[in-house]
């Protein structure tokens, strides 16, 4: 082990890159210049509000202290509804992503039909974010929480799926022929030797997904999808900065809280 | 095994539990009370009307009849709104990565002094607890609707993901480098910028390109909240009930979401 | 009784890996297949119970064809044939007695098998089974807590656990040290006649091969070139068998483990 590390080190003392990976840095240079000269030069961006930018968000947090906690219950509750949101949406969906997974995942989906079924369903659902999902669903129900919870579930199930999928088709092949040796039925096989070898990715990714969804459901208010977002908006829209400042504390012991259960959770299940 | 044999057999031998994942009935039980009661009154507490579910069925098919099929006609203002996407998502990721190299610094603890430990950690802590979004939101407040608050907001959401990352590798960087730098006096910068940074360069380079993907994806999302780029060209159609130029946006958006992450991922394995 | 006939196996479009073979084997007896790496024994195994197709020829166990059958007689079939792995092919995660019973998902209903409420009778079989091979306090112990030699006895429970009329084994004791590869091998052959039970045992081990079992199938290039006792493969039947003069030999022997060489 310590021989290759010290002779190429030793190499590089001499010369630092070969010619080749000299040129490539300098390409890669010249393209990152390129990209970044062009974005400067035609965005369209007014400069002195840039200059003027520092002092205009300074100014926002002076007007926020001291924070104002009139609202307090308001706001608590608001938590709670983010939190159920959250929670009861990453519920269902990881229920709902594992037969997607299965049709998607190469080892164990029927056909190929249904293996590019299930590969549609979860590049739709990963790749438009919750945000618009939310849109669209507050939309079709009116605004409010059912429209933030199936926004959140939609969201949810390509990345669930996804993860799941992957682990399907990393699992150990022996212990599947072992069982289909035995005169297990597919469901049973299914039972027996695939489905315990995915639970740690299933748990794992299902608290993983929780935590994520927690951080979006605190901005599903936003367009009216419920939520703490609702009193956000509306607190920024009254221009009542002290309470916009209690409402971001919150948020943020929301989301740390979150983050400590979500990994002593880890911790118990895996 | 005849009956006589199975009537001898004691009844232990007959009857196999699996070992329950939480020893102690007490907790376990508590824990699936807990969980039901919790769930009922999650659940409770949604406003479940089937009224407004049946009309969300008909005001369903109404904006996907109004959305198909797509239609591309101001693909002007479409590719204007993705060029600046992608502007708002280039100027985000440099001052990003630049700024994220002094507070990773800052949050390393085998480097920092504790006080500015603490401030390096607050930073990172604040910027990744709040949703890009909110952030946006503020930043429009602050500066008005446009790129700029679309740049500053997506800078925050990189240092608070860029710089975490950092300060755990320069956490773990190898001690010896550092050591050996130290006792042949270098200065402080010296050791900073001939062992530390060498290590950490890799790393930056790969994140950064991971940065620019995941920029211009929250790119199409701050622009919801006025941030400028695609989301909020997307939000317009929204608004004005242009449902088939919504969709065919948002399809847009799908197609550079898919290829800009095959992009990225490349990049990233071809670099190793 | 199995008896195989003009069993000929193909992958894809390739050569026949197995090339018109046929062997007998009688009730309860032992029997190690030898032969070099590439000569078609695992290949032999599998299509006894298709977890390979063959492309040719007939298996009959008992009276019953097994080339011949799909889907639920297939699963019938496969009820009644044991098999135990080199890698043991556990499943890791679950308990001993998971393990044990996995050997009668074919027999209980799903219900059964999802809710773990084995039947009585199971239960009680698998302790005695395990008993057996001295296995049955490990049973609430989860499959990755053993070492190789206790699992190999759950994988030898399982397949017993399935009322076999025929035990396959595909080099068994490959992936284990001495002491237990030599238990495994007098378990398999003490086993067979308690239960007066076929066994087929694959085998790398000539020695183990001589020592635990009473007949010695040689197998080359798909075809069996030897069928005797113990006492009858002398050096010229071992050559026959290990070293021919083709590149095929050739090229298997290559592959073989050499002792590392020092400069
Ligand atoms: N699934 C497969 N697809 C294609 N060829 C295969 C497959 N399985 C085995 N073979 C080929 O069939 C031949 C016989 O393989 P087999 O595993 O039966 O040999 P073996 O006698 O068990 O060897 P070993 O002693 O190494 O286990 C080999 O040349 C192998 O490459
Ligand atoms: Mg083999």
């Amino acid at each position: 082990m310590t021989s290759p590390t010290s002779t190429s080190v030793a190499e590089r003392t001499w010369a630092r890159y070969t010619p080749q990976q000299r040129w490539k840095r300098f390409a890669t240079l010249l393209v990152v210049t390129a990209a970044v000269v062009w974005a400067v030069e035609s965005i369209d961006i007014i400069w002195p509000w840039v200059w003027d930018a520092p002092a205009q968000v300074g100014d926002l947090f002076g007007r926020m202290v001291p924070p104002d906690v009139s609202n307090l219950r308001a706001i608590l509750w608001a938590l709670v509804e983010t939190l159920n949101i959250a929670t009861i949406a990453t519920f269902v969906a990881v229920f709902v992503s594992l037969p997607i997974a299965y049709i998607a995942a190469q080892n164990t989906t029927p056909n190929r039909f249904t293996l590019w079924l299930g590969r549609f369903i979860l590049v739709s659902s990963r790749s438009v974010n919750t945000l618009i999902w939310a849109l669209l669903f507050v939309a079709i129900f009116g605004p409010g929480v059912l429209a933030g919870i199936i926004a959140i579930m939609f969201r949810s199930i390509g990345f669930l799926g996804k993860l799941l999928g992957e682990a399907i088709e990393e699992i150990d092949r022996r212990p599947v022929e072992a069982l289909e040796a035995t005169g297990a039925s597919r469901a049973k096989v299914v039972l027996y030797a695939i489905v315990p070898q995915v639970i740690p990715t299933f748990f794992a990714v299902g608290i993983l997904r929780w935590d994520i969804n927690l951080r979006e459901s605190t901005v599903l208010g936003l367009v009216g999808a419920g939520g703490i977002g609702v009193i956000l908006q509306g607190a920024i829209d009254t221009l009542n900065w002290p309470t916009v400042a209690t409402i971001l504390l919150a948020i943020v012991v929301l989301v740390v809280l979150g983050e400590a259960l979500a990994a002593w959770l880890r911790r118990k299940v895996i | 095994m005849t009956d006589a044999d199975a009537s001898r057999v004691p009844d232990s031998r007959r009857h196999w539990q699996k070992p329950p994942f939480i020893a102690n009935p007490w907790l376990r039980w508590g824990v699936v009370l807990g969980l039901l009661l919790y769930a009922v009154w999650a659940i409770s507490t949604l406003p479940f009307d089937l009224d407004r579910i049946s009309q969300g069925m008909t005001r369903a098919s109404r904006i996907f009849s109004g959305a198909f099929p797509p239609n591309f006609a101001r693909y002007e203002l479409l590719i204007d709104g993705f060029l600046e996407s992608l502007q708002i998502a280039i100027l985000a990721t440099l001052l990003g990565l630049i700024l994220s190299v002094p507070i990773a610094f800052m949050a390393a603890r085998n480097i920092a002094a504790t006080p500015i430990y603490l401030l390096g950690r607050g930073i990172i802590i604040v910027s990744r607890s709040f949703h890009p979004v909110i952030v946006a939101i503020l930043f429009v407040k602050a500066v008005g609707f446009g790129p700029v608050a679309g740049i500053l907001t997506l800078t925050l959401y990189s240092i608070g993901f860029v710089a975490k990352m950092l300060a755990e590798r320069i956490e773990e960087i190898d001690r010896g480098q550092v050591e050996a730098l130290r006792a042949s006096g270098s200065r402080y910068i010296g050791v900073l910028q001939f062992a530390v940074l060498p290590q950490i360069m890799p790393r930056q380079i790969g994140l950064g390109i991971y940065q620019l993907d995941s920029n211009l994806r929250a790119s199409a999302v701050v622009g919801i909240v006025g941030a400028g780029g695609i989301g909020s060209t997307l939000m317009n159609a929204f608004g004005r009930y242009d449902y088939d130029f919504a969709l065919a946006i948002t399809l847009v958006i799908i197609g550079v979401i898919l290829v800009s992450e095959a992009i990225s991922g490349r990049i990233r394995r071809s670099i190793g | 009784m199995l008896r195989i006939q003009n069993l000929v196996k193909r992958y894809g479009h390739g050569e026949p890996v197995l090339r018109g073979l046929d062997l007998d084997v009688p009730g309860e007896s032992v029997v190690s297949i030898i032969g070099a790496s590439g000569a078609g024994k695992s290949t032999l195994l599998r299509c006894i119970n298709r977890l390979v197709e063959p492309s040719e020829g007939s298996i009959e166990l008992n009276g019953l064809e097994l080339t011949s059958l799909k889907r639920e007689p297939l699963r019938k079939a496969r009820r009644r044939i044991g098999m135990i792995f080199q890698g043991f092919n556990l499943v890791d995660r679950l308990t001993v007695m998971e393990n044990v019973q996995c050997g009668r998902l074919g027999y209980i209903p799903y219900w059964r098998a999802a809710l773990r409420k084995y039947p009585a009778e199971d239960i009680e079989r698998a302790y005695h089974l395990m008993e057996r091979v001295g296995i049955a306090h490990y049973a609430n112990q989860r499959a990755d807590a053993l070492s190789g030699g206790e699992r190999q006895r759950v994988g030898v429970v399982r397949a017993l656990m399935q009322q076999p009329e025929i035990l396959l084994a595909d080099e068994p004791t490959a992936s284990l040290d001495p002491v237990s590869s030599r238990q495994i091998m007098e378990l398999l052959q003490t086993l067979s006649q308690e239960l007066s039970l076929p066994v087929l045992i694959n085998i790398h081990n000539v020695a183990e091969a001589r020592e635990y079992t009473q007949r010695i199938v040689g197998m080359r290039f798909g075809k069996l070139i030897f069928d005797g006792e113990p006492a009858d493969l002398d050096q010229q039947a071992m050559d026959a068998v290990y070293s021919g003069t083709s590149e095929t030999t050739q090229a298997a022997s290559d592959s073989a483990p050499m002792p590392m060489v020092t400069p």
